[in-house]
């Protein structure tokens, strides 16, 4: 196109100043969608289904190699541990059935797993929502910064299980206990992660803000919080790891119904084979919560990347 | 004409620790309804600063500035700005993004349908509606400057502040841009300032172009007229001898009597 095509393009548009807003587009710009070819549905379905095979054929691989060194190292009738075969013939009631209920404490590693994730929810629940707000009072006033941001320093060094006497002291009671110190496990890296989003809003948003005359409320909703969502929840990831580690270790002192107090109970009985049961299921279940915050994060900040 | 928009003896200094820098020094500067003024200077002359002290997003050090008689100290959609890198919030649709100022600016004067249909006409006075679902990260950089354009027009402003609104584009999208600026000044005769280095530019889309003198303490070295009448052709302007004249008149400000800094040095 020349430039002078280009200008009269530009002058028809122009048109007469009073024209209605319609006009305002030249027909002669349309808009044409432009679609992609696309792979016929055979060879789609072929593609995805070759990247499944790569992302599960290896670790299936690996980890039928490590049962079967495990099961010729600790073959020997003697050997201090159980070897997988062992652990099929002890535990095959854990293992094939997660939710049967024999009585009131000989129940299903399933409902075990589901009452300690109670609690992580409820503590967890609690440490978000705190920590997103005390996290945005410290990124965004220098004055709550300098504040409180040593205390968080300090405090956030002190290990789970060293706040538990304290909270049953407190609370007088096991399970608000295991809620609170799953709180203050989780609550330090969201409200650090908060505060480092926050601090680094774009000043161009906050001018936009400005400009709009966006009070405190719709600041928070409309730009604090989509803007620092990356780092909110990269906060709540570590959060949601750091408390499922603290909920069994403080399932473990707390008793009750939870995976945590059932690996102790396991010990006390020797039941090691169960024990080796349980330690699976808490792995799996720690790798399922992150993802799926790693999956609402993903889905929470899709388009935040600015350009 | 009444003076619309007076800018009156201001000066802005910024303080740094002990050490404080002026930047700005006796700005005077009186501005009509309906006027296209530019700002020039070579950059680091705080013209910038100028622009946002307009705009209420800088704090005038001394001085005042008055906007249809009432005095400019914070910011407000009656001074929408254009920033140079669009500032789209990224996970707002190009149609949410100019809604979010109407409706924060026509929370109570307009209805949700009004709303709805003032924004959908906005995106079409930047010719935008085909991407009115787009993030964006979807669009071009011209495709974001108009969104960021149709934002700054919804808000129905007093005066436009363009903050070198086609700085960042390739010379085609900037030039197919500026010929969209005039056709919507001349629709909408809105006062405009635009902050711009490009000497082209000013003399194309302005009635006046404030020239600024080097910083520190940098201020108003000249102002000249553009009388030539409207609507603009490019084309047609390339051999006109008032539009050479006015390009010449800045081309000697900015290279003879104010060089760069940098360029003085050499």
């Amino acid at each position: 196109m020349t430039a002078q095509s280009a200008h009269n393009l530009v002058a028809d548009s122009l048109g007469s100043p009073a024209a209605a807003p319609a006009a305002a587009r030249s027909p002669d710009a349309q808009v044409i969608a432009f679609n992609p070819p696309r792979a016929p549905l055979g060879e789609r379905v072929w593609i995805s289904a070759q990247g499944w095979f790569a992302a599960i054929v290896p670790p299936i691989l690996v980890l039928l190699a490590l049962l079967f060194i495990w099961e010729l190292a600790f073959s020997d009738p003697k050997s201090s541990l159980p070897p997988p075969s062992k652990v099929w013939q002890d535990s095959k009631d854990l293992i094939v059935d997660p939710f049967f209920v024999n009585g009131p404490q000989d129940i299903g590693l399933g409902l075990r797993v589901m009452t300690s994730l109670q609690r992580v929810i409820m503590g967890f629940g609690l440490a978000a929502i705190v920590g997103v707000l005390l996290g945005a009072l410290v990124g965004q006033s220098v004055w709550a910064m300098r504040g409180l941001d040593p205390i968080f320093q300090v405090l956030r060094t002190v290990p789970p299980l060293a706040w538990l006497p304290i909270s049953l002291a407190a609370f007088r009671d096991a399970n608000p206990s295991a809620i609170f110190v799953i709180f203050i496990t989780a609550i330090w890296p969201i409200i650090i992660n908060t505060a480092v989003g926050i601090r680094n809003i774009p000043q161009d948003y906050r001018n936009v803000a400005a400009v709009l005359r966006l009070n405190h409320l719709e600041f928070f909703w409309r730009i604090m919080i989509p803007a620092a969502a990356p780092y909110i929840f990269t906060g709540l990831r570590i959060g949601i790891g750091l408390s499922w580690l603290a909920i069994v270790a403080a399932e473990m002192l707390t008793g009750g119904v939870g995976i945590g107090f059932f690996i102790w109970d396991a010990w006390n009985s020797s039941r090691l084979s169960d024990i080796v049961v349980a330690l699976v299921y808490i792995g799996v279940v720690g790798f399922v919560l992150d993802r799926i915050v790693a999956g609402i994060g993903h889905l929470a900040t899709r388009g935040t990347q600015a350009t | 004409m009444l003076p619309f928009l007076k800018v009156e003896q201001v000066n802005k200094s910024f303080a740094r620790g002990a050490a404080t820098t002026e930047v700005l020094r006796n700005i005077n500067l009186t501005i009509s309804r309906g006027e296209y003024v530019s700002i020039i200077g070579h950059s680091g002359c705080g013209k910038s600063t100028l622009l946002n002290l307009i705009a209420g997003l800088a704090k005038i050090t001394t001085g005042g500035i008055i906007l249809d008689n009432r005095e400019v100290n914070e910011p407000g959609p009656d001074r929408a700005v254009v920033f140079q890198n669009h500032s789209l919030l990224p996970w707002l649709t190009t149609y949410q993004n100019v809604k979010l100022a109407v409706d924060k600016v026509f929370s109570q004067s307009k209805s949700r349908s009004e709303r709805h249909t003032w924004t959908m006409h906005n995106l079409e006075l930047v010719q935008m509606v085909h991407a009115k679902d787009k993030l964006p990260a979807e669009i071009s950089g011209g495709m974001k400057q108009r969104v960021g354009i149709a934002r700054a027009l919804a808000m129905e402003p007093k005066v436009l502040l363009l903050d070198e609104p086609f700085g960042a584009l390739d010379a085609l999208t900037r030039a197919h841009l500026q010929d969209s600026v005039m056709q919507i000044h001349a629709r909408l005769g809105n006062t405009v300032i635009m902050i711009t280095h490009d000497v082209d530019e000013a003399v194309l889309l302005s009635d006046r172009i404030v020239m600024m003198t080097n910083g520190p303490s940098a201020t108003i070295g000249e102002v000249l007229d553009v009388p030539l009448p409207r609507p603009r052709k490019r084309l047609e302007l390339s051999s006109d001898p008032t539009y050479l004249r006015s390009r010449e008149a800045v081309m000697r400000f900015l290279y003879e009597r104010h060089r760069a800094p940098s360029l003085q040095a050499a």
